[in-house]
């Protein structure tokens, strides 16, 4: 049996990425994720692995770059004005397909914010906050569990898409402290051909993404886009208490988990409604959606933020169902109580088909 | 048939094996093919080619993989020194060097190699201080002299404006963590060999695991410089070597 412990949501990452075989950490400190590179200073040291705090997280998402074009398995993480630093790398990363994984134990902005729980880089995440035609997979949690779990997933798809692939998380679910089950890392990371490790007994290998040559770059660009659709098969999501949902809160990270109480309250009472929460924001789980629309035929969405995910369950519910919206900007957390509140209202305001 | 009877030559002279042969694209009279020559030399004379990740910079040397022979990765503008820092940890036992112009080294990524420089990295780097950003049409850099006339310091540079020229390998000197800085130039024959000397011993500092290797050569830009490359390696001579002075200022490890 796997090892429970009660850990921290951070350490759960740091625990995860050891886990899967991750020896080469580049970070630079921003509050709530400290615990992450505090965590990976202590213990990769004591399987070989290497920690670095760099001068910037410029500097340390292109040390990422780096040791990830040698093959190694390598992550960085940081909170949303250090994410925004590393948009550049991302890009970059993204251009010259090398894996990598980056966390975003998200705070508030914009700015400098503060430091609450937000989903306000939503869009940063998914759209990529980086030049060109490019995208990142992007996971979810909403549990320190998940957090382990979704670790080991992340450094899996990004070997396996030669892409990075970005863990969105935020002060909630990096802080939390939940009983974890360390399940052992099973997979076999694949072989890196692409790798540069050195000449020696091949022709030279070339890791870059400045493409100048006639049509060179049209065709790169679509390459990456027939990656990035064969990607789609990765969506992943959770449905909660949906089975005769009338209707469907669509959530994702810390506050799908409030929102499991508030369901559970109103279930109590008798109000049938459920969850439908992506756990890959890219690609986004739009089918689930859009099939659920059509089901349900009443969505709401709500978020830690004005407004974000929102755009992207409309736009796959395809206009087969109302879609309401409750977002609570940084500042406090939403209890369930006041969520079932505002579940309610969308309720009695009706409107289902 | 031939009459003429076969001799056994010796064979004297050929293109360093680091290098692809491949015509280059850089502008009649840049010396930053000459440099890379040196280089190329330099990863024969240690045997360590087929050891070797370049990381190549932006800038007129971005095409650094289509001359050399060598696994190469691009960084992002700037980056060169994170990017090798991560190469060389993730793999110690090779080759590391980095080949960065002005631009690149001393503006946008003067963070990256301050940091590296003081860590220690141990890799190598090749700085090509031409005094203007070439690739983007002759812009000033943060090089530049004085009353340089630039497409960005149409009246010539200003020290009110733009403060005075960096002197990079002075200021990397300075750093406890920094283990062999040269300054060179490759606009005479005796100056060549002095550089040669500057690479030999900056690939030492990696090869026997002693520190970080910095070279700054000074280089001509005839073509943003408006001037044809006599009168460029001239000025190299002349202006250039005057602020820039030439020589070793750090080798930590004397005699190591
Ligand atoms: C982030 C970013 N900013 C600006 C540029 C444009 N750019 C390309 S090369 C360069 C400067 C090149 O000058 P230098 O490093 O001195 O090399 P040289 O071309 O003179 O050899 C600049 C500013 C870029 N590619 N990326
Ligand atoms: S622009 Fe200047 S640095 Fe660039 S290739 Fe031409 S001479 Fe060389």
């Amino acid at each position: 049996m796997a090892q429970r412990v009660l850990i921290k949501g951070n350490e759960a990452i740091g625990k995860g990425a050891l886990a899967a075989g991750c020896r080469f950490y580049f970070g630079y400190p921003i509050t709530p994720q400290n615990d992450i590179p505090e965590f990976m200073s202590a213990e990769l040291p004591k399987v070989g692995g290497t920690f670095i705090q760099a001068e910037s997280e410029v500097a340390s998402i292109n040390m990422l770059l780096g040791a990830a074009a040698t093959g190694a398995r390598a992550m960085t993480s940081s909170s949303s004005p250090g994410i925004s630093l590393k948009q550049e790398g991302i890009s970059y990363l993204c251009g010259s397909e090398i894996p990598g994984v980056i966390v975003n134990m998200s705070r508030s902005g914009p700015g400098l914010g503060g430091i609450h729980p937000s989903q306000g880089d939503y869009f940063q995440a998914t759209r990529g906050g980086g030049h060109g035609d490019y995208r990142t997979l992007v996971l979810a949690p909403s549990t320190a569990q998940e957090n382990y779990d979704l670790t080991m997933l992340a450094f899996d798809l990004a070997d396996k898409y030669r892409n990075p692939v970005l863990i969105l998380g935020d002060a909630l679910l990096g802080n939390i402290k939940e009983p974890v089950e360390l399940k052992p890392y099973r997979k076999k990371p694949p072989r890196k051909d692409w790798a540069l490790t050195g000449c020696k007994g091949r022709q030279q290998q070339i890791l870059k993404s400045l493409y100048l040559a006639d049509g060179e770059l049209t065709e790169r660009n679509w390459v990456l886009w027939k990656k990035y659709q064969s990607m789609q098969k990765e969506a992943r999501w959770e449905e909660y208490r949906l089975e005769d949902a009338k209707l469907a809160v669509v959530a994702f990270g810390s506050v799908a988990r409030i929102l499991k109480s508030s369901v559970d309250m109103l279930r109590d009472k008798g109000h049938q409604v459920g969850i439908l929460r992506p756990i890959t924001l890219y690609p986004f789980p739009s089918q689930a959606v859009k099939e659920t629309a059509q089901r349900v035929g009443r969505l709401m969405v709500v978020e830690l933020n004005t407004g974000q995910m929102v755009e992207d369950v409309k736009l796959a519910a395809e206009c087969q169902a109302q879609v309401d919206f409750y977002g609570r900007p940084p500042g406090s957390i939403p209890t369930p109580d006041e969520l079932a509140k505002e579940i309610l209202k969308v309720i009695k305001k009706g409107g289902a088909r | 048939m031939s009459a003429v009877a076969k001799v056994k030559m010796e064979q004297v002279f050929s293109p360093p094996r680091a290098l692809k042969g491949k015509i280059s694209h850089f502008c009649p009279g840049c010396q930053h093919g000459v440099i890379h020559r040196l280089v190329a030399e330099q990863l024969d004379a240690s045997g360590v080619r087929e050891n070797t990740i370049g990381v190549a910079s932006v800038g007129c040397s971005v095409f650094l993989y289509d001359y050399f022979d060598v696994d190469v990765v691009e960084a992002p503008h700037g980056r060169a020194a994170a990017v090798a820092t991560g190469v060389k940890r993730a793999q110690p036992d090779k080759f590391v060097f980095t080949y960065q112009g002005d631009g690149d080294l001393a503006a946008i990524g003067t963070a990256e190699i301050v940091h590296a420089a003081n860590r220690g990295e141990k890799f190598t780097v090749v700085f090509v201080n031409n005094a203007v950003f070439g690739m983007t049409g002759g812009q000033m850099a943060p090089t530049t002299l004085l009353g340089q006339v630039t497409t960005t310091s149409p009246y010539g540079r200003q020290i009110e404006a733009a403060g005075p020229p960096i002197r990079m390998a002075e200021m990397l000197a300075t750093l406890e963590g920094a283990g062999y800085v040269a300054r060179v130039a490759v606009n005479n024959v005796k100056n060549l060999m002095k550089a040669k000397a500057a690479l030999k011993r900056a690939f030492e500092y990696q090869t026997k695991g002693l520190g970080f290797g910095f070279v700054e050569v000074l280089s001509a830009c005839p073509t943003n410089w408006k001037m044809n490359p006599v009168e460029a390696n001239e000025r190299v001579g002349k202006e250039m070597v005057a602020y820039f002075p030439l020589g070793v200022f750090k080798d930590a490890a004397k005699g190591a």
